[in-house]
């Protein structure tokens, strides 16, 4: 079995965002970036059934500018076989992104794709559901385990009120949610080895896909500022500020 | 053009953040239709057309719709989308499984998670898990959008009378079954649902001192969460996590108790209206998103608490 992963070069979830005084976005300069940390839990579910014997292949693809082969090299170094950088300097929204994954799907043809169910910068929750949509395959969304048999998945996934528990037929995109598992770090041996790994180089061009944005970000502004608030004495006060005074209890 | 809500329910009753989505939706337009797709879902059809506001209700019935799995649903909206200039979802997990499904299908982008409604093209979502607020401007021809439920108020449940009208579902690619489903045993909200939330940080030193915390969440009807590290330390499962890497809330109010706030948890809780922080650091960070806040032992004042609220009398809403 071949599985394909996706992963997203981000800002670190450790770095404090700031928004641009000019409004047109986040700082990101000099700012240390990562790989998403939903899908450092696919690389690591895919490794661990390349380990378990399960999957035969591993390929690690990202898209986006020259860095994003650091992203790749981690994946690697994680234990995935080689990667694939989609190369670009313009903006790739999620619509985009599944059109390119679909391509490299198409090239590659792996049993199943394990990406995470969001990435920490946009916020989307969409390019996993997308590229199933596009293939048609069957999709396995926020999962927290993930049991391959024979030309299925039984997939439990994290929904609002608890676990559900579906079964998809394979091939199918999975998007990766927190209690899947538990990342591991990449041991400098790995990460030798992982600078002797192949990462193919691709544009969207070659792979006839347009990237155009759909959607055109007007402003980028800071949330509503908290007003800082007041320390109480008591707890009788406290009770009484929240009845009285926010009314919230 | 007409705005298409595609309701989550369980075929019996209509699931609240839909009566948020619904208010989004007369926000863009005052003709609003709502999708039921589902199986022997009659009443949930009727409870959407009584919903304040809406205007039709497209019944869509069968066994393929039971568990609105996006393999099935999203071709059924696909098969309705040419008659609506936006179609909404609520943003919670069935609504954010089916949505970018549907947006694909039409080769449209996806809004995700909207918390105002700037015109008919132009939004404002948060990302960097609300660390900004991105307005956003669309240029397809059929918007695809899911609503952060907090953002907006439910519309009445009652006091609508719009017809429901049973219509035409797609074929089924047979893609997906539901097997089982493990819904949590708790008498309390859900942690994005809840109006109020109490939560333990890595201050509660163990998962049993929760105990303290359950009694003040009983007294409020608020749910239970906690934070990364307590998560981390062992106190609670993942599914508790407030967080950026957890459940991102914005109840009316929030105590957290014993936690210290780092980033990426008050990235996840700093939209609710009132945040109360219990902590024995009078340093720690939290106070400084804290409306009110008030330092000392937890294993002393939350104890208190739940006999302060106790003593008058307060009762969950």
């Amino acid at each position: 079995m071949k599985l394909l992963v996706a992963v997203k070069r981000v800002i670190d979830y450790n770095v404090k965002v700031r928004v641009k005084g000019d409004e047109t976005g986040v700082e990101t300069a000099n700012v240390k970036m990562s790989m998403n940390p939903f899908d450092e839990i696919a690389v690591e579910e895919a490794v661990r059934l390349l380990e378990a014997g399960t999957a035969t292949e591993v390929v690690a693809v990202s898209m986006g500018v020259q860095q994003c082969q650091e992203t790749i090299r981690t994946a690697l170094a994680m234990g995935c076989d080689r990667g694939i950088h989609v190369k670009t300097d313009d903006e790739l929204q999620p619509l985009a992104v599944a059109k390119l994954l679909a391509k490299i799907v198409e090239q590659e043809s792996p049993d199943a794709v394990i990406l995470g169910k969001q990435a920490i910068d946009d916020d989307s929750n969409q390019t996993g559901q997308m590229l199933a949509g596009l293939l048609g395959w069957s999709q396995g969304t926020f999962a927290s385990e993930i049991v391959l048999q024979d030309g299925k998945a039984n997939v439990t996934r994290e929904v609002d009120g608890g676990l559900q528990t579906i079964a998809i037929t394979l091939p199918a995109v999975v998007t990766t949610d927190l209690r899947l598992n538990e990342p591991r770090y990449a041991s400098l041996p790995n990460i030798m080895k992982a600078k002797k790994k192949e990462i193919a180089e691709m544009t969207p061009d070659e792979l006839g896909v347009d990237i155009a944005p759909r959607l055109t970000t007007l402003k980028v502004t800071e949330p509503p500022k908290r007003e800082g608030g007041i320390k109480v004495e008591t707890v009788a006060e406290l009770v009484d500020k929240l009845k009285n005074e926010a009314g919230v209890i | 053009m007409a705005v298409l809500v595609v309701a989550d329910h369980d075929n019996s009753a209509i699931v609240p953040i839909v009566l948020n989505t619904v208010t989004a939706a007369a926000a863009i337009d005052a003709d609003v239709h709502v999708l039921v797709a589902g199986h022997n879902a009659g009443a949930a059809a009727e409870a959407a057309g009584k919903i304040a506001g809406v205007a039709k209700v497209l019944h869509v019935d069968g066994a393929a719709y039971e568990h609105q799995l996006a393999e099935a649903l999203a071709p059924v909206v696909v098969a309705h989308a040419g008659n609506y200039s936006h179609i909404l979802f609520p943003s919670n997990t069935t609504g954010k499984n089916v949505a970018p499904r549907v947006a694909a299908l039409l080769d449209v982008a996806q809004i995700s998670d909207i918390v105002e409604v700037v015109s008919g093209d132009t939004f404002v979502r948060p990302i960097y898990a609300g660390n900004a607020m991105a307005t956003v401007q669309s240029t397809d021809s059929v918007k695809v959008i899911t609503v952060r439920g907090t953002a907006f108020a439910a519309a009445e449940a009652e006091g609508g009378s719009a017809a429901v009208e049973s219509v035409d579902g797609a074929e089924d690619p047979g893609l997906s079954s539901f097997i089982g489903q493990e819904l949590t045993k708790s008498e309390r909200p859900e942690l994005t649902a809840a109006r109020v939330i109490i939560s333990g940080g890595r201050g509660m030193q163990s998962g049993e001192n929760f105990e303290i915390i359950e009694k003040v969440a009983d007294k409020l009807g608020a749910a239970v969460g906690a934070s990364r590290a307590a998560v981390d330390a062992g106190y609670k499962p993942n599914d508790y996590q407030v967080g950026q890497t957890g459940k991102v809330v914005a109840p009316e109010l929030y105590i957290a108790v014993g936690i210290s706030g780092a980033i990426q948890h008050l990235a996840g809780m700093k939209d609710s209206k009132v945040i109360v922080a219990i902590n024995k650091d009078e340093e720690a960070p939290i106070f400084s998103v804290a409306d009110y806040g008030i330092v000392g032992d937890l294993f002393k004042l939350v104890p208190e608490l739940d006999a302060e609220l106790e003593k008058q009398d307060i009762k969950p809403r």
